[in-house]
């Protein structure tokens, strides 16, 4: 302790106050820009597209942009909840099952009970989270890893569909089940109303995962939970909160599979699991976690689509629709790993 | 003689009794527990084995292509005592090394729906002519396209599959495309196919391959498909093209799904098979030989039936009513 007077000091001059930081709403032209780890797919599917367009006429047109729009919809929409758990350093392996097994109960429910078809789909998304629940909490309680969990949760959810459904697609479904196939027109070219959802809940994750607290624990959970945990970050509860957030979004997708398709299809979604970790690797995020972005995933959804289209256009055999995929995932994951090691 | 030599005697007798009277045990192995097809495969087994007076084992793998499912299912059954074994490979190649064990102790295997690669590895073969199915409907496709120019879309299984080249190629054949047998290896093609994309037998992936092959040619008039459910999935990518009327789509199985598809008009044709007359088939030769060793043998033909309301001239068919009645599924 100093035992001398304080020696007096000159008053300070009021300085002017320093400007705050920029609001929510001016943030700056480089932050709007998506990061680093999306540019390498975003050139990719450019070229993609332009390649394609080189070499069929019938590529570059609203109406076929539209129309890979529709397709990717299903896996795209459950690609956003695989993006939202691979960020947390997990995986879901279950995702397909369990929108199989929503789109069965959405449309059992209402064809074999009369139930109203809004009470339907609640149902339906309903057991979507509850599965998400036990995912989440095998992963927070037990502290099992989620490979292993998913794993389990995807051979249950499988065989709870099969069971319930007979193995059965059901038909015969009310219209106002399948709204979002329906289509309007712009100009020469018709959109599905699913499509215009999975690009509002695109840009709501992003929003989501951008501006609020809640998402940016998201991405500190991943990066390295102990250190989330001593900053006050309740990690299991964010955990818990993204399995079954996924639950939710694989709802969804369950409700735009029956809208594409028109009926509840329990043989659906058994390779979306494989699809979407595929999105989400072709995006630039990385399966280590905290390190990631949802346009990426959107980036990486539309170039499995947009090769599929062009592919088939071309008349190129469908296997080389898969050699390229592969190709591509291993090109993406490669350098994902070569640049994070620079940076 | 004592009363503990009458016990001894007697029960002797019994055992006796009870070991000729020992049901044959037959083994069933499907690809998987759920697929339609495979359960009603089942159903004409159990019927079969009953009326036998046989016991009936039953496994699978966990999905279509699981081989090691199989092969362990081959090895409980042969723990079990079963005396002949009836498949539906998954793996063509792969599933030979555990049937051989099986058949060196003495255990008859056959092969049902679709053969093992080389055939030879199972004693008898009992199953529907995939080719012949997509003959019928090939034919049916070109007698009634009636001389117009044909612009086809093959919507197929996926890359490799036997079942789905015979079917395709089989089609074509049936269509008139020259060159095209049941020996040709790998998918055909021939001017008038203007796409081929694969569905993998599935609705949704069907109805994608549907809405690719349009864009590439809107004028596509008639489509193939492997399934039923893969035609309902084209049929819906062309209702949303407003072309569902003018385009004929043609397919195989014959599952009462399918049927009432032909009937309301979303199909136009489909070939039928008979997955239960396979099985009660083969466990009947299964009984057989456990009961006086005589082995089946060579390829049973369980029979294709071409299903449509609209006939035409020069292609046998049978109606709906009748492929409702014959159908498998619910």
């Amino acid at each position: 302790m100093n035992a001398q007077p304080k020696p007096a000091l000159a008053p300070i001059a009021p300085v002017a106050p320093v400007a705050p930081p920029a609001r929510r709403g001016t943030t700056r032209l480089k932050d709007m820009l998506p990061p680093a780890t999306v540019l390498g797919p975003l050139v990719a599917l450019l070229a993609a597209v332009i390649f394609f367009a080189t070499q069929s006429e019938r590529f570059l047109s609203g109406q076929n942009f539209s129309l890979i729009l529709q397709q990717v919809m299903v896996v795209g929409v459950i690609a956003i909840g695989q993006t939202l758990i691979i960020l947390t350093a997990g995986i879901d392996l279950s995702c397909g099952m369990v929108m199989a097994l929503g789109s069965v109960v959405l449309t059992k429910f209402a064809v074999d009970y009369g139930m109203d078809p809004y009470a339907a789909v609640a149902c339906g998304m309903a057991v979507c989270v509850l599965i998400g629940y036990v995912n989440g909490a095998l992963v927070t309680s037990i502290k099992l890893p989620p490979f292993i969990v998913t794993l389990g949760t995807m051979n249950i959810a499988f065989a709870i569909t099969q069971i319930y459904s007979q193995a059965q697609t059901v038909t015969g479904l009310p219209e106002a089940m399948t709204f979002f196939g329906n289509t309007f027109r712009v100009g020469e070219t018709s959109i599905t109303y699913g499509t215009v959802l999975m690009l509002g809940l695109y840009l709501l994750t992003w929003l989501f995962l951008r501006e609020t607290a809640p998402g940016r624990h998201l991405y500190a959970v991943g990066n390295n939970p102990e250190a989330a945990r001593l900053t006050g970050i309740a990690t299991s509860r964010v955990l818990l909160g993204v399995y079954m957030v996924s639950g939710l979004f694989y709802g969804i997708a369950a409700l735009l599979s029956v809208a594409r398709m028109g009926v509840g299809d329990p043989q659906g979604g058994q390779t979306d699991n494989l699809d979407s970790i595929t999105a989400v690797v072709l995006g630039g995020t990385s399966l280590f976690g905290g390190r990631g972005s949802i346009v990426g995933t959107f980036v990486g959804v539309l170039i499995v689509g947009v090769f599929r289209n062009g592919l088939t256009l071309m008349g190129v055999p469908s296997v080389y629709q898969i050699l390229v995929t592969g190709i591509l995932v291993i090109l993406a994951v490669a350098t994902d790993q070569l640049t994070h090691k620079k940076g | 003689m004592t009363a503990k030599h009458c016990f001894a005697l007697a029960l002797i007798a019994s055992t006796a009794g009870l070991a000729a009277a020992a049901e044959p045990v037959v083994g069933l192995i499907t690809k998987t527990e759920t697929n339609p097809f495979f359960v009603k495969m089942k159903e004409g087994a159990q019927q079969a084995a009953k009326l036998q007076g046989a016991k009936l084992l039953t496994g699978a793998g966990k999905s279509d292509g699981d081989n090691a499912g199989q092969i362990t299912a081959i090895e409980n059954m042969m723990s079990a005592g079963a005396r002949a074994i009836l498949i539906t490979p998954s793996d063509s190649k792969a599933i030979v090394p555990a049937i051989k064990r099986a058949r060196d102790q003495g255990v008859m295997v056959v092969a049902l729906d679709s053969p093992t690669d080389p055939a030879t590895a199972t004693d008898a073969l009992f199953a529907t002519d995939n080719f012949k199915a997509g003959l019928l409907i090939g034919q049916y496709a070109k007698a009634a396209l009636a001389g117009k120019p044909a612009k086809i879309a093959t919507i197929d299984l996926f890359p490799g599959h036997p079942v789905g080249i015979a079917r395709h190629n089989g089609f074509l054949a049936g269509y008139g495309v020259a060159g095209v047998g049941a020996k040709t290896a790998g998918l055909a093609r021939s001017a008038e196919v203007v796409c081929m994309a694969d569905s993998y037998g599935d609705q949704g992936k069907g109805q994608t391959a549907m809405e690719n092959c349009l864009q590439k040619n809107p004028d596509i008039n008639i489509v193939y498909a492997i399934n039923e459910p893969a035609a309902a999935g084209a049929y819906k990518a062309l209702k949303a093209a407003g072309k569902e009327k003018g385009v004929l789509i043609v397919s195989v199985d014959g599952g009462c799904a399918g049927v009432r598809d032909v009937k309301s008009g979303v199909i136009a044709a489909t070939a039928q098979q008979y997955p239960l007359k396979m099985a009660s088939l083969a466990v009947e030769a299964g009984v057989t030989y456990a009961k006086t060793g005589k082995k089946a043998s060579g390829y049973v033909d369980t029979g294709v039936t071409l299903i449509t309301d609209r006939k035409m001239t020069g292609v046998d068919s049978r109606d709906t009513a009748f492929g409702l009645s014959a159908c498998w599924g619910k």
